[in-house]
C-alpha cells in the first residue's frame, strides 16, 4: 500500500473537537512560555542598539560598563567569528552589527549583569562612535540611481546591468505571450500599488535562557517556531558541534512566521559563555518592532486584460520587495503567488528585491503573497466594475482547477478553488442586501503550503497507551491534531495518546514550524509512525498466536487473524499487546523519519461587508466569511482558528498595520499603541465555511490551512472600500487619513 | 537603589516581598513571587497581557509600581480556579478552543472575570468593548466572544 | 529613586519641595510608569497622592460635584448622578486607555501630562471646570483651561498638585458631549477631538455653549467663534456649518504618525458638530 497517497475512508476520531492536551495549562497560568524560565545563578542580558538607520561603527568603548559593579559580560560583534556562509553571516551580522548599523534598532553591543537594573545602567556606559551615512528606507527610492548604498556588493548576477546597487536579486515567471494577450481583450487596466511592511505582532517578546559551560556544552531555552534551526544557527556563529547544543523549545506565544530565526540567541549564547554563568535575554516590545520580523515593504505594477464576457486574456505584474537589509527571497514567493488563483494562458510577473536601512525580513504567514495578490485582486476587481461582471463569476470563469498550468510552472492536481468559490457564491452572505454608503468586497488567495523535514517517535506504553514524540512547537494547537491522527491510525481513543516537541536531542531533524506544514507533514509522520508499531504489534500478535505475520491485520485499536486464520483468535488490542510486550520481544515503539512532498495547495475566498464614513474616512468592517478548502479538517476548531486569525491579521494590514519611518530613518511606531493592530471591539465575528478538497499528497486528504486565510482579507476590504467610496485604493494601509485624501475630502 | 519591604495579599494568601522604588507589580509578581502567569507582551498597558485586580479593580500590572500593593489585595490568574476546579471561564475557553498560543489567555480570562462580577449578562458589543485592551493576535477574537458568553450564561444558571 | 506614599498635603508638598531632582506625582500611574520603562524620565522622588484625603472622593458641593484628584475613569463612570449632569466628562474620561487603565487613569494624570491629545481635558475646558491646587504655599484655584502650558509642560509650580476638580452646578438645558477619532475603536490616542458643552434657553435656542478642540495644536484650545456660531440657533445646517469652520480655522496641528495636517483639521470640525448635536439631544433640545 502507498502509504503517501490519500486514502479515502471514514474517519472514527479526525473531523472531532476534543479539548486541547495543553489547554488546562494555558488557562491557569501554567504554561511555561519563553520568559518564564529561571536558572540559579542566572544572569539578565540587555542589548544596545543603534539609534540611527544607517551609520558606520567606528568604535565600541565598554570599558565603563564592564567597571560596573554587577557587569559580568559584554559582547559585540567582534566576539563572533565571520561565517563563510552568506546567508548565515546575514542572520548573525542581523542579530550584532558589524561595521555598520543598517537600521534604527541594529544591535551593536550586549551586556549581562546581576539584574535588570545594573543591565540597563550598563547599557548606558557602552560608547559607541558613529559615523552617520545617508539612509533610504522606500523601496522605490532605494532603487533609484544615486540612493545610498545599503550593503554594497549584494547583487547577484541574475539582476540587469545598470539597475542600483540596493536590488540584490531578479527573478521571473510565467508562460505565454502577455503582449499578444493584451490585444486581445476588451479592456485592459493597468495599476500601481504600494503596501506597507507590516509585523507579525504576536503577543510574547523573544525571550531566551543560555547556559553555556566551560567544557564547551550548552542548553538553550528560547520561544521559537523551530528549534533544531535554532541549533543550526547558533552552533555555526558559536562554533560549536550540534551535539553539543541542545536546544529546547518552550510554549510559544505567537510567532506566524516571525520566530522561524534568530535574534537574541546567539547574543544569550555568547553572554553566558562569556560571563560563565547561565544568561537571560528577554526583548522589550519596542526592541521587537524595531529588530524583528517585519514583513516585506512593496510597490507593484499590475496589467491584466480582460474580454467584456470576463474572460482574462493576459496579466503581468512588476513586483519590487524591500526585505530590508539583507538580501530576501520573499520576492520570489510573491511572483509565483500572484496569479495562482488564475488558468491564464499569457502571464508573467517580474521581481526584484531591494535593500533598504530597515530590519530584516522575516517570514510572515504567506511571505510574499498577500500583497502580490492583493494589487492583482485589486484589478480583476476594477475590471469586473467596468464592464459590469459579477466578481464571483468571472473568478469561476477564469479559475485554475485541475490540469491547469499554474502560473508558476507545476500543474495542479486536484485543488479547491472552484469548491471555494461556489460555496461563496451560494452563501447567503454573498446576496445580503446592502446599505446606503456600504459595500461588499471579495477576494481569492493562495498558498503553496510546505512539507519538509519531519521526524516522530511513538511508544506504546505497557498500560495501552501511548506517548509520542515530535519536534515541531505548537503554535495553533497541533498537538491536539497530531494525537488525533495518531488515535485514529491506532483506533485507541485519542485521551489515552499525550503528544510532547522535544528538544534537539530527543529526535532527528525537524525543519521549523512554517508554510503551514506541521499538520500535513508531521500528520504524516505520525501516521506512518503509528503504522510501524502497528506492524510491530501484529509481528507480536502473529508471535502469540503462533501464525504468519502477514496473516495479522488492525482493526479498531486491535490484532485481528486474517486470511485462512480469520476468526480462529479472537482481536488482540493494543492495550493487551503492550501488557504482553516485555514478554514477546520488548517495548513497542514506531517511528518515522521523512522529508515530506505533496503539500497540496490551499485556495481560499473571503467575503466582507464595509462601511466607510466619508466624512473621517473611518472604515468599519460589518461583516466576514470565509471559505476555505483544507483538505481534511482533522480538528476543526483549529482550522477555524486559523481562519479567522489569519483574516483578522489581513484586516489590520488592510485598514491600519503599517511601519511608520520618519525622515531621519528611525521607526516612528514601536508599540502596540501606534502599531495598531486589531482589537476585539474593531471585528464582528468571523463566520467559516471549511470545504474539504483531499489532497492526493497525504494519507487523511489533509492541507496545510494556516497561511491562506491571511492572503484575501487586503484585498477583500481594499475592493470593497473602493466600491464603497467610488474610487480605487491602491496603498495599504486604507488608514482614514488616505481614504479622506482620495475621496477628495482633504487635499 | 534601596529596596522596599512589601506586605500584600495575593490570591487569598499573605505574601511579601522585597523590591526597588521604580519596579513593577508584574515585574515583582513574575521575579519576587515566581506568579508567572500574568505575561509581559508591551510593558507599557496597550495589550493586557499582564492583567490582575488590585483591591477588585481590574489592572495592568505593568502599570503599577510593586511598592503600591503594600496592604492591598491582589488576583492573578494563578488564583482563578478553586482548588482542581476550574472557574467556567477557563473551562470555557479550552472547550471552545478560544486559545491558540495562549499566551494572551491569563490577561483575557481575569479581564472577563472581572466583566462577568460587574455585568453578568453582557451583549457581544459590551464584551468586546470590555475586552479592547486585550490583545490577541491568533484567534481574530472570535472564539474568545463565545467562550465569554457560554461561560456567562452557564454562571448566571448556577 | 525614592518612593512616598504621602499621608499627607503637607508631607506630599513638602517633600516635592524639598527634593532638589527630578519629582513625579504617582496618582493613577499611567503615563508615569510608562515613562520610567521608555527610560524618559528617571525620577528621584515619585510622591504616591492616592491615600490622602479626599482625593478618592466624589462629593457634591455648592450644587456641583467636587471630584478628588485621584478618582480613576472606572470610578467615575459608577458615580449616576455625576455621569448625568456631565455626560461628555464622563466620556471624554473613560475613553482613555483600556478597562485596565480606566482602573488606574485620572482626569489630574491626563492634565497633568499635559499631552494636547488628552481625552479628558477638552470637556473640562468647555465645562468651565476649576482645579484645586495644593502646593508649599496653600491652596489655590485655577481653571482647567489654565493648567496646560505646551506638550509636556504645565503652569503648576515646584511642589504643587492638583488636589480635586470643581464642577459648577448645572443649570437646566445643559449637556455636554465629547468625541475623539482614533482609527481604531478603542485604545488609541485622539488624532482630533471636540467637546460641546451648551445650555438650551426657554425658547429652545442654545443660550450659552463653549467648544473644546483636542489634539490639533499645542494645547487643547477653546473655540469661542465657535460657540458664538450656535448661540442663539436649534443646531441648523448653517449653524453647523459655521461652527465647523470656525473649528477649522482654530486649527493648529502638526503632521505625524498619527495624522495630517489636512485629516485632523477637517476632523475636528466634523466631530465638533457632532458633539454639539449629542450635547443638544442630552439637553432635551429639538432640532
Amino acid at each position: 500500500m502507498a502509504f503517501d497517497e490519500y486514502q479515502k475512508r471514514e474517519f472514527k476520531q479526525v473531523g472531532t473537537r476534543p479539548n486541547r492536551p495543553d489547554g488546562v495549562d494555558k488557562v491557569t497560568g501554567r504554561a511555561m512560555y519563553g520568559a518564564d524560565m529561571t536558572l540559579p545563578g542566572m544572569l539578565i542580558g540587555r542589548i544596545l542598539r543603534s539609534p540611527h538607520a544607517h551609520a558606520k561603527i567606528k568604535s565600541i568603548d565598554a570599558s565603563a560598563a564592564l567597571a560596573l559593579k554587577g557587569v559580568k559580560a559584554v559582547v559585540t560583534g567582534d566576539d563572533f567569528a565571520r561565517p563563510e556562509d552568506d546567508f548565515l553571516r546575514d542572520v548573525q551580522e542581523n542579530c550584532m552589527a558589524r561595521g555598520k548599523a543598517l537600521y534604527d534598532g541594529h544591535a551593536v553591543a550586549a551586556v549581562a549583569a546581576i539584574d535588570a537594573a545594573t543591565a540597563k545602567a550598563a547599557l548606558k556606559l557602552i560608547k559607541v562612535e558613529y559615523e552617520i551615512l545617508p539612509h533610504v528606507t522606500d523601496v522605490d527610492a532605494a532603487m533609484k540611481a544615486g540612493a545610498p548604498i545599503v550593503q554594497e556588493g549584494r547583487t547577484l548576477e541574475n539582476v540587469p546591468a545598470g539597475m542600483s546597487g540596493n536590488v540584490t536579486s531578479h527573478s521571473e515567471f510565467g508562460h505565454g505571450d502577455p503582449a499578444a494577450g493584451f490585444a486581445k481583450a476588451d479592456k485592459v487596466v493597468e495599476r500601481s500599488f504600494k503596501t506597507a511592511a507590516t509585523h507579525q505582532g504576536y503577543i510574547e517578546p523573544h525571550a531566551a535562557v543560555a547556559s553555556v559551560t566551560t567544557d564547551g556544552k550548552a542548553d538553550l531555552w528560547c520561544c521559537t517556531q523551530g528549534h533544531f534551526f535554532v541549533r543550526t544557527l547558533c552552533a555555526g556563529m558559536m562554533g560549536m558541534e550540534a551535539s553539543q547544543l541542545r536546544v529546547t523549545p518552550s510554549e510559544i506565544g505567537g510567532g506566524f512566521g516571525g520566530k522561524t530565526t534568530v535574534f537574541i540567541e546567539p547574543v544569550a549564547l555568547m553572554l553566558s559563555r562569556k560571563a560563565g554563568r547561565p544568561v537571560k535575554v528577554v526583548m522589550t516590545r519596542d526592541e521587537v518592532f524595531r529588530a524583528t520580523g517585519p514583513t516585506v515593504s512593496t510597490s507593484i505594477d499590475v496589467k491584466i486584460g480582460m474580454t467584456k464576457d470576463g474572460r482574462i486574456t493576459a496579466g503581468e505584474a512588476y513586483l519590487r520587495y524591500s526585505g530590508g537589509a539583507f538580501p530576501c527571497g520573499t520576492i520570489d514567493m510573491g511572483g509565483q503567488a500572484a496569479f495562482a488563483a488564475y488558468d491564464l494562458e499569457h502571464v508573467r510577473t517580474y521581481g526584484w528585491n531591494v535593500l533598504t536601512n530597515r530590519p530584516k525580513e522575516a517570514a510572515y504567514r504567506a511571505p510574499g503573497a498577500p500583497q502580490a495578490i492583493y494589487a492583482v485582486e485589486s484589478v480583476v476587481d476594477e475590471l469586473c466594475l467596468a464592464l459590469k461582471l459579477d466578481p464571483l463569476d468571472v473568478r469561476l470563469k477564469n479559475a485554475a482547477k485541475k490540469g491547469t498550468k499554474s502560473s508558476y510552472g507545476p500543474t495542479f492536481p486536484d485543488i479547491g478553488l472552484v469548491a471555494t468559490l461556489e460555496a461563496a457564491k451560494k452563501h447567503p452572505h454573498y446576496t445580503a442586501p446592502l446599505a446606503e454608503g456600504q459595500a461588499r468586497g471579495l477576494s481569492c488567495g493562495f498558498w503553496f503550503n510546505f512539507g519538509g523535514n519531519t521526524c516522530v517517535s511513538l511508544n506504546v506504553n505497557t498500560d495501552g497507551t501511548v506517548g509520542i514524540t515530535e519536534g515541531n512547537p505548537d503554535i495553533g494547537g497541533s498537538r491536539a491534531s497530531v494525537s488525533l491522527m495518531a488515535a485514529e491510525e491506532l483506533g485507541i481513543p485519542y485521551e489515552q495518546i499525550r503528544t510532547i516537541v522535544a528538544d534537539t536531542n530527543s529526535l532527528g531533524y525537524n525543519d521549523v514550524t512554517d508554510g503551514s506544514r506541521v499538520t500535513f507533514a508531521v500528520g504524516l509522520a505520525t501516521i506512518k509512525a503509528a503504522r510501524d508499531a502497528v506492524r510491530k504489534m501484529c509481528l507480536r500478535a502473529a508471535k502469540i498466536w503462533d501464525i504468519d505475520e502477514e496473516a495479522v491485520e488492525w482493526k479498531d485499536g486491535a490484532a485481528v487473524p486474517a486470511g485462512p486464520n480469520a476468526g480462529r483468535f479472537p482481536p488482540m488490542t493494543l492495550a493487551e499487546i503492550a501488557a504482553d510486550s516485555f514478554a514477546t520481544g520488548g517495548p513497542i515503539a514506531g517511528h518515522h523519519e521523512v522529508n515530506v512532498d505533496g503539500a497540496g495547495v490551499s485556495f481560499g475566498v473571503h467575503l466582507v461587508d464595509v462601511e466607510v464614513d466619508r466624512d473621517t474616512g473611518a472604515t468599519k468592517v460589518l461583516r466576514y466569511t470565509i471559505f476555505q478548502d483544507a483538505g481534511k479538517a482533522v480538528h476543526p476548531d483549529y482550522v477555524e482558528g486559523q481562519m479567522q486569525g489569519g483574516a483578522v491579521q489581513g484586516i489590520g494590514w488592510a485598514l491600519n498595520e503599517e511601519y511608520i519611518y520618519g525622515r531621519d530613518g528611525r521607526l516612528q511606531n514601536a508599540g502596540f499603541l501606534d502599531y495598531r493592530i486589531p482589537v476585539a471591539s474593531d471585528l464582528p465575528p468571523i463566520e467559516t465555511v471549511i470545504l474539504e478538497i483531499p489532497n492526493p499528497g497525504h494519507p487523511y486528504g489533509v492541507r496545510g490551512v494556516g497561511e491562506t486565510p491571511i492572503v484575501p482579507p487586503l484585498a477583500a476590504i481594499s475592493n470593497a472600500v473602493s466600491r464603497a467610496i467610488g474610487t480605487r485604493m491602491c496603498e495599504l494601509p486604507m488608514s482614514p487619513p488616505r481614504i479622506l485624501k482620495a475621496i477628495g475630502t482633504t487635499a | 537603589m534601596k529596596k522596599l519591604h512589601v506586605s500584600t495579599t495575593v490570591n487569598g494568601d499573605p505574601a511579601e516581598f522585597v523590591c526597588t522604588p521604580d519596579e513593577s507589580l508584574l515585574d515583582a509578581l513574575r521575579n519576587r513571587l515566581g506568579l508567572t502567569g500574568a505575561k509581559e507582551g508591551c510593558g507599557t498597558g496597550d495589550c493586557g497581557a499582564c492583567s490582575v485586580t488590585v483591591n477588585g479593580r481590574l489592572v495592568c500590572s505593568c502599570l503599577v509600581l510593586a511598592a503600591e500593593a503594600e496592604g492591598a489585595e491582589i488576583a492573578t490568574i494563578e488564583g482563578m480556579a478553586e482548588q482542581d476546579r476550574l472557574h467556567p471561564l477557563q473551562r470555557a475557553f479550552i472547550d471552545h478552543a478560544a486559545l491558540q498560543c495562549g499566551v494572551c489567555t491569563p490577561g483575557i480570562l481575569v479581564a472577563a472575570k472581572s466583566l462577568l462580577a460587574k455585568n453578568p449578562e453582557p451583549t457581544d458589543e459590551e464584551v468586546r468593548y470590555w475586552l479592547a485592551g486585550n490583545l490577541c493576535r491568533c484567534t481574530g477574537y472570535d472564539k474568545i466572544i463565545r467562550a465569554v458568553q457560554s461561560a456567562a450564561a452557564e454562571m448566571r444558571g448556577a | 529613586m525614592r518612593y512616598l506614599a504621602a499621608q499627607s498635603v503637607a508631607e506630599a508638598t513638602g517633600a516635592l519641595a524639598a527634593e532638589a531632582g527630578v519629582t513625579r506625582i504617582l496618582s493613577g500611574g499611567t503615563d508615569v510608569l510608562v515613562q520610567l520603562k521608555a527610560g524618559m524620565v528617571e525620577p528621584d522622588l515619585i510622591v504616591d497622592v492616592k491615600k490622602l484625603p479626599g482625593m478618592r472622593e466624589i462629593r457634591a458641593e455648592a450644587g456641583g460635584f467636587r471630584v478628588g484628584a485621584a478618582v480613576a475613569g472606572a470610578e467615575l463612570g459608577e458615580h449616576a448622578a455625576f455621569c448625568a449632569a456631565w455626560p461628555g466628562v464622563a466620556e471624554g474620561f473613560q475613553l482613555i486607555g483600556s478597562t485596565q487603565v480606566q482602573g488606574r487613569a485620572t482626569m489630574a494624570g491626563n492634565l497633568c501630562n499635559a499631552s494636547p491629545a488628552a481625552d479628558s481635558v477638552p470637556a473640562l475646558v468647555a465645562g468651565g471646570v476649576v482645579a484645586r491646587i495644593a502646593g508649599p504655599g496653600g491652596e489655590r484655584d485655577l481653571p482647567v483651561a489654565d493648567i496646560p502650558a505646551g506638550p509636556g509642560k504645565t503652569n503648576l509650580k515646584k511642589g504643587e498638585f492638583i488636589t480635586s476638580f470643581f464642577f459648577p452646578a448645572r443649570a437646566m438645558g445643559a449637556s455636554d458631549a465629547y468625541l475623539r477619532f482614533i482609527p481604531r475603536t478603542e485604545m488609541d490616542i485622539a488624532v482630533s477631538s471636540a467637546a460641546v458643552n451648551l445650555t438650551i434657553g426657554a425658547d429652545g435656542k442654545v443660550s450659552a455653549a463653549e467648544v473644546a478642540l483636542g489634539a490639533v495644536a499645542p494645547t487643547v484650545v477653546r473655540v469661542p467663534a465657535a460657540a458664538k456660531a450656535i448661540i442663539g440657533t436649534k443646531l441648523d445646517d448653517a449653524a453647523l456649518a459655521a461652527m465647523a469652520k470656525a473649528c477649522e480655522a482654530a486649527c493648529n496641528p502638526i503632521d505625524d504618525k498619527r495624522g495630517t495636517i489636512a485629516f485632523r483639521t477637517h476632523t475636528a470640525g466634523v466631530l465638533a458638530c457632532r458633539a454639539a448635536r449629542i450635547a443638544h439631544e442630552r439637553a432635551g433640545g429639538k432640532a
